[in-house]
C-alpha cells in the first residue's frame, strides 16, 4: 500500500494535469454543443498546436506562454477555416458525413506531420519542465500550476463571451434553435465556423500549457483524444462546467490509475469510464437523465 | 367483441400530463374517429396504442392479448400498424422497396413481398410511382405511401395519424374512397384526422380528446353537438353564443 | 440476387485469379494485403453501409480473428483450419457482444463510433499488456508449409484461397442485399422509428447486421495472420484497420455489393502509386499514403455520395438517357 501522502500528491498533480485535459474537452464540448458534431480531428489539431509551440520555441527562443495569445489568434482562424469552407461544404448538413470528414482531416493532418517531421519524439528541453513548488508536504509541478490557472482563467473567459458578447448570444441562439435564429438574420455558417473557431483557440492554449512537461510528435494528439471524448461525455455533451469537472476529475483518475495499476494498464481506466459512462450514462454525469 | 382496448392509459412528461386517465376502444372492422383540438394529446395517445411511449398508468389490449409492455414491432406483428402524421419515407429506397419492408413481415421471399407491395400500391394509387424514389415523392404522394408501407403488413387495425393533413381538397376527395375500401376488406381503422368532414363521412364512432381527457364519445353527428366539444374547440361559451344563434335565427 | 450486381465482381475477382501468371512476387504480395483489406471491408460493410451503424473500431473484430488462430495453434497445438473457423465465431460473438451493450444503450450515430473505437483500444491494451498473446513482442506462427497447416509454398495459391473467400462474400452480401434482412437493415439505417412501426425488430437486425460484420472482419484477421506469421497488438487491434476498411467501404460505394472490393483496391493502388511517385523524387516519406487516404475519404465524402460504384452508376444512368 503507498502511504497517504503519497496519493494525495498523485491525486492533486492529477488534479493539475486534469486541467489542460479540460482545456482540450472544452473545446471539444464547445463544438458539440453548437454545432451538434463529434469533431474528430480534435487531438489532430492539437498535435499541430503542440508542433506550432515547439516550432516557435525553435525558431524563435519564444517562451510557450508567450506563444498564447498569437497561436490562440492562428489557430481561431485555422478552425474558422476548416469549418466554414472545409467541413461545413464536404458534409451536406449530414451528422454521419461530418464525422467521416474530420476522421478525414484527422488522418491528413497527423500524417502530413509524420512526413514533415518523421516520427521522432520532441520536446522543449532544458529543465524547466520540472521545476517544482512546494506546498505542506507537497511537491507539485510548477508548470501544472500555470497550467491550472490558465485552464481556469480561459474557461472563465469563454463562459463571459457566450453569456455576455453579441457573438455569444448568437452561438448561443444557433445552438438551440438554428432556424430561429436564421430567421432573425444570423448566418449560422459563420458562428459555426466562430465556434469551431473557439474551439481551435482553446487547444491551441491547451498546446502551450502542455508543452513545458510533455512530448510532442506527430501522434500525441491521440493520447488527448479519447480522454477529451471521455471527459466530453462524462460532462455531458455541450456542457462547458462539465468539461471543466470532467477534466479535472479525469485527470485525478488518470494520476491514481497509473500509481496503483502501473502505466502499461493505467490507460485502460479511462477507456473502461468512457464506455461504462457512454452504455449507462451518456447524458454525462452532470446532465439530465436520459 | 373489440380488437382494440385502451383503459385508463396516461402519460407524464415531467410536469405536464399529456394523456390523463383516457379509454377507447375500436370493435372488429370498425372505423373510429379521434378528434380534439391541437395539442390535446393525440398523437401521445397513439403512441402510447402502437408501443413507441410507455404509459405511465393504465393498460392496452390487443385481440384480448395485454400488449401494455409490448415493443412496436411485436404489436405490428399481431396485426397493429400505425402511419406518422409527420411521414416518414426510407429516403434512399424506392416506393417498391419501401413497402416491400412492410410486406416482408409475413412473406419471407423477395418475389412474394414484391407481388405484394406492388398490389397494395396499386389499391392506394401509387403503381405509376413504384420505381420512384421516395424522397421524389409529393406530399400527397407521401402520405399514400405511409399508408401503404403500413397496409403491406397486412394489418387487423389501421392506426392513421392525420392521413389527410397537408392535402388539398380533391387530393381528400381522392383518397377518401382508399381509406373507406380498406375498411370494406374488414381491416379496422382508428383514425386522427383534423379534416371534420372525412370525419363525418368515414367513421361509425368518434373519441374526442381534449388537454388529454376523453370528454365525449358516440357517434359523429350527436359529438358535434355536443357543448362540450364545441368549448373545446372554440373556447368557453361558444356552445352558449352559438346555442343562442340558432334560436334568434 | 441480380446477376447485374454480382457479375462484374466475380469477373474482376477471377480477372486477379490470373495475376500469378503474370505478376512478380512484389506485386502479388500488394495484391493479398488488399485482398484482405478488401474482406475486413465487405465486414464494415453489412453493417456500417447497409445497416448505417458507422463503426470506428472495426480493429476488434479483425484482431480477434488473427489473434484466434494464432494462439490456438501456438498455444494449443489446434489445426490453422479449425483455428479459423473458432477466429469466425468468436469475431461473431464480439461484435453481438458489442452490439449488445450499445445497440441495448440506444447508442447511434458518433456515440456507436466512440464506443467502438474505445472497445478495440481497450482490446489493444489488454493484447498489449498479457503473456498469452505474447504482450509487446507479440506473436510469431511457426512457419510450416503445408495445406493442413494453411500455409502454402507458392503465394498463387493463398491468392486464390483468399480471392475465393472473398467472391464467397461477395455472394452471401448480394443475397442478403436481395432479401428481407437488406431490406430491413436499409430500413433501419433510413428510418428507424418506420421500421419499428413496420414489424421489424431493431435490435435484433442490428445485432444480426454486428455478429456477421464481426465474423467476416475476423476471416480477414485470421487470413492476415496466416499470410505474414507475425502479430503485435497494433498490427492486430491497431486503428489502421479501422480506418482503411471505414475508407475503403466510403470510397468504393458503401452499402452496395461491390463497393468495399473496388475501395480496398483502389485505395491501396492508390498508395501505393504515391508511395512510389515520391519515393523518386524525395526518398521515402512515412504516412503520405495515410495523408492521401484522408484526402480521399473527404473528397468522396463530399462529391461522390455512394462512391465509386454510386458514380458509375450514375454515369451509366446518364449514357442510357
Amino acid at each position: 500500500m503507498f502511504p497517504p501522502a503519497l496519493i494525495a500528491e498523485a491525486a492533486v498533480n492529477g488534479l493539475l494535469a486534469g486541467a489542460a485535459y479540460a482545456l482540450v474537452a472544452l473545446g471539444l464540448t464547445l463544438v458539440y454543443g453548437v454545432l451538434h458534431i463529434v469533431n474528430f480531428a480534435h487531438g489532430a489539431l492539437l498535435t499541430c498546436a503542440m508542433f506550432a509551440a515547439w516550432g516557435l520555441h525553435a525558431a524563435f527562443g519564444l517562451d510557450p506562454y508567450l506563444s498564447i495569445p498569437p497561436l490562440a489568434v492562428a489557430f481561431f482562424g485555422l478552425g474558422y477555416a476548416l469549418q466554414r469552407w472545409v467541413i461545413g461544404p464536404s458534409s451536406h448538413g449530414d451528422d454521419g458525413n461530418t464525422l467521416l470528414v474530420t476522421l478525414g482531416l484527422s488522418i491528413v493532418l497527423e500524417n502530413a506531420l509524420l512526413a514533415v517531421f518523421r516520427s521522432d519524439t520532441r520536446s522543449l528541453g532544458g529543465d524547466a519542465g520540472f521545476d517544482v513548488v512546494e506546498v505542506g508536504p507537497m511537491l507539485l509541478s510548477y508548470p501544472r500550476l500555470v497550467g491550472f490557472a490558465v485552464a481556469l482563467v480561459t474557461a472563465a473567459l469563454l463562459w463571459a463571451l457566450l453569456s455576455a458578447t453579441d457573438t455569444g448570444r448568437a452561438i448561443r441562439a444557433v445552438a438551440k434553435e438554428k432556424l430561429g435564429a436564421q430567421l432573425v438574420g444570423i448566418d449560422p455558417r459563420h458562428v459555426y465556423a466562430v465556434t469551431f473557431g473557439l474551439g481551435c483557440a482553446c487547444l491551441a492554449i491547451a498546446a502551450c500549457l502542455l508543452l513545458p512537461t510533455f512530448y510532442v510528435n506527430p501522434r500525441v494528439g491521440n493520447a488527448f483524444v479519447l480522454v477529451a471524448f471521455t471527459i466530453v461525455v462524462l460532462g455531458g455533451m455541450g456542457s462547458i462546467p462539465g468539461a471543466l469537472l470532467g477534466g479535472l476529475f479525469v485527470g485525478v483518475v488518470e494520476s491514481l490509475g497509473g500509481l496503483f495499476l502501473g502505466d502499461s494498464l493505467g490507460q485502460l481506466g479511462i477507456f473502461v469510464i468512457f464506455i461504462l459512462v457512454l452504455l449507462f450514462r451518456p447524458t454525462g454525469l452532470f446532465g439530465p437523465r436520459a | 367483441m373489440s380488437l382494440l382496448k385502451a383503459e385508463g392509459l396516461s402519460r407524464r412528461f415531467g410536469g405536464l400530463l399529456a394523456v390523463d386517465n383516457a379509454s377507447l376502444s375500436v370493435p372488429e372492422g370498425g372505423l373510429v374517429g379521434l378528434i380534439g383540438p391541437n395539442g390535446a394529446g393525440k398523437t401521445t395517445l397513439f403512441s402510447l396504442l402502437s408501443g413507441f411511449l410507455a404509459p405511465s398508468t393504465g393498460r392496452v389490449t390487443f385481440d384480448g392479448a395485454d400488449v401494455t409492455a409490448e415493443a412496436p414491432h411485436r404489436r405490428a406483428a399481431r396485426g397493429m400498424a400505425r402511419t406518422f402524421q409527420i411521414v416518414q419515407p426510407f429516403a434512399g429506397l424506392s416506393v417498391r422497396d419501401n413497402i416491400a419492408v412492410g410486406a416482408y413481415l409475413r412473406h419471407a421471399g423477395r418475389a412474394e413481398a414484391t407481388r405484394l407491395a406492388e398490389a397494395v400500391a396499386t389499391e392506394v394509387g401509387l403503381a405509376p410511382m413504384l420505381n420512384a424514389q421516395a424522397s421524389s415523392l409529393t406530399v400527397a404522394g407521401r402520405k399514400r405511401l405511409e399508408l401503404a408501407r403500413a397496409l403491406a403488413t397486412e394489418p387487423r387495425l389501421l392506426l392513421l395519424d392525420e392521413v389527410l393533413a397537408g392535402l388539398n381538397p380533391s387530393e381528400v376527395r381522392d383518397i377518401i374512397p382508399v381509406i373507406r375500401a380498406i375498411r370494406g376488406r374488414g381491416v379496422a381503422i382508428l383514425m386522427i384526422e383534423h379534416v371534420m368532414q372525412a370525419v363525418m363521412n368515414l367513421c361509425d364512432h368518434v373519441h374526442v380528446l381534449s388537454g388529454g381527457r376523453m370528454i365525449a364519445a358516440g357517434p359523429p353527428r350527436e359529438v358535434c353537438a355536443d357543448p362540450m366539444v364545441i368549448e373545446a374547440y372554440l373556447g368557453h361559451g361558444a356552445a352558449a353564443r352559438i346555442a343562442a344563434g340558432g334560436a334568434h335565427a | 440476387m441480380s446477376a447485374r450486381d454480382v457479375l462484374p465482381g466475380l469477373m474482376l475477382l477471377g480477372l486477379l485469379a490470373l495475376a500469378p501468371l503474370v505478376a512478380s512476387n512484389a506485386a502479388l504480395n500488394f495484391l493479398l494485403s488488399s485482398l484482405i483489406v478488401a474482406l475486413a471491408a465487405q465486414g464494415w460493410n453489412l453493417l456500417g453501409g447497409y445497416a448505417g451503424q458507422l463503426s470506428f473500431g472495426h480493429a476488434a473484430f479483425f484482431g480477434t480473428g488473427a489473434y484466434a488462430t494464432a494462439i490456438l495453434q501456438l498455444r494449443y497445438g489446434v489445426n490453422a483450419w479449425a483455428g479459423l473457423a473458432i477466429g469466425v465465431a468468436l469475431g461473431a460473438l464480439v461484435g453481438w457482444a458489442i452490439g449488445f451493450l450499445s445497440f441495448r444503450a440506444r447508442l447511434r450515430g458518433s456515440y456507436f463510433a466512440l464506443v467502438t473505437l474505445a472497445f478495440a483500444e481497450v482490446l489493444r491494451i489488454l493484447a498489449n499488456a498479457f503473456d498469452l498473446t505474447g504482450g509487446a513482442a507479440g506473436l510469431l506462427i511457426r512457419m510450416a508449409p503445408g495445406a493442413a497447416n494453411l500455409q502454402f509454398p507458392s503465394r498463387a495459391t493463398f491468392l486464390w484461397l483468399v480471392l475465393a473467400v472473398v467472391a464467397a462474400v461477395l455472394l452471401l452480401t448480394a443475397w442478403i442485399a436481395g432479401g428481407r434482412l437488406g431490406a430491413r437493415l436499409v430500413a433501419v439505417r433510413e428510418n428507424e422509428d418506420a421500421a419499428r412501426a413496420l414489424g421489424v425488430d431493431a435490435l435484433r437486425t442490428k445485432l444480426g447486421a454486428i455478429a456477421l460484420s464481426g465474423a467476416i472482419t475476423a476471416a480477414a484477421g485470421c487470413l492476415y495472420a496466416q499470410n505474414f506469421l507475425y502479430l503485435d497488438a497494433n498490427i492486430a487491434y491497431g486503428t489502421w484497420i479501422s480506418v482503411e476498411v471505414l475508407i475503403a467501404c466510403v470510397l468504393g460505394g458503401s452499402g452496395t455489393v461491390l463497393g468495399p472490393v473496388i475501395g480496398a483496391l483502389a485505395l491501396h493502388g492508390a498508395g501505393e502509386a504515391a508511395k512510389i511517385a515520391l519515393a523518386g523524387i524525395a526518398g521515402p516519406v512515412p504516412g503520405i499514403d495515410l495523408v492521401l487516404f484522408g484526402a480521399l475519404l473527404i473528397l468522396a465524402v463530399a462529391f461522390l455520395p455512394q462512391g465509386v460504384m454510386g458514380g458509375l452508376r450514375r454515369a451509366a444512368r446518364g449514357l442510357a438517357r
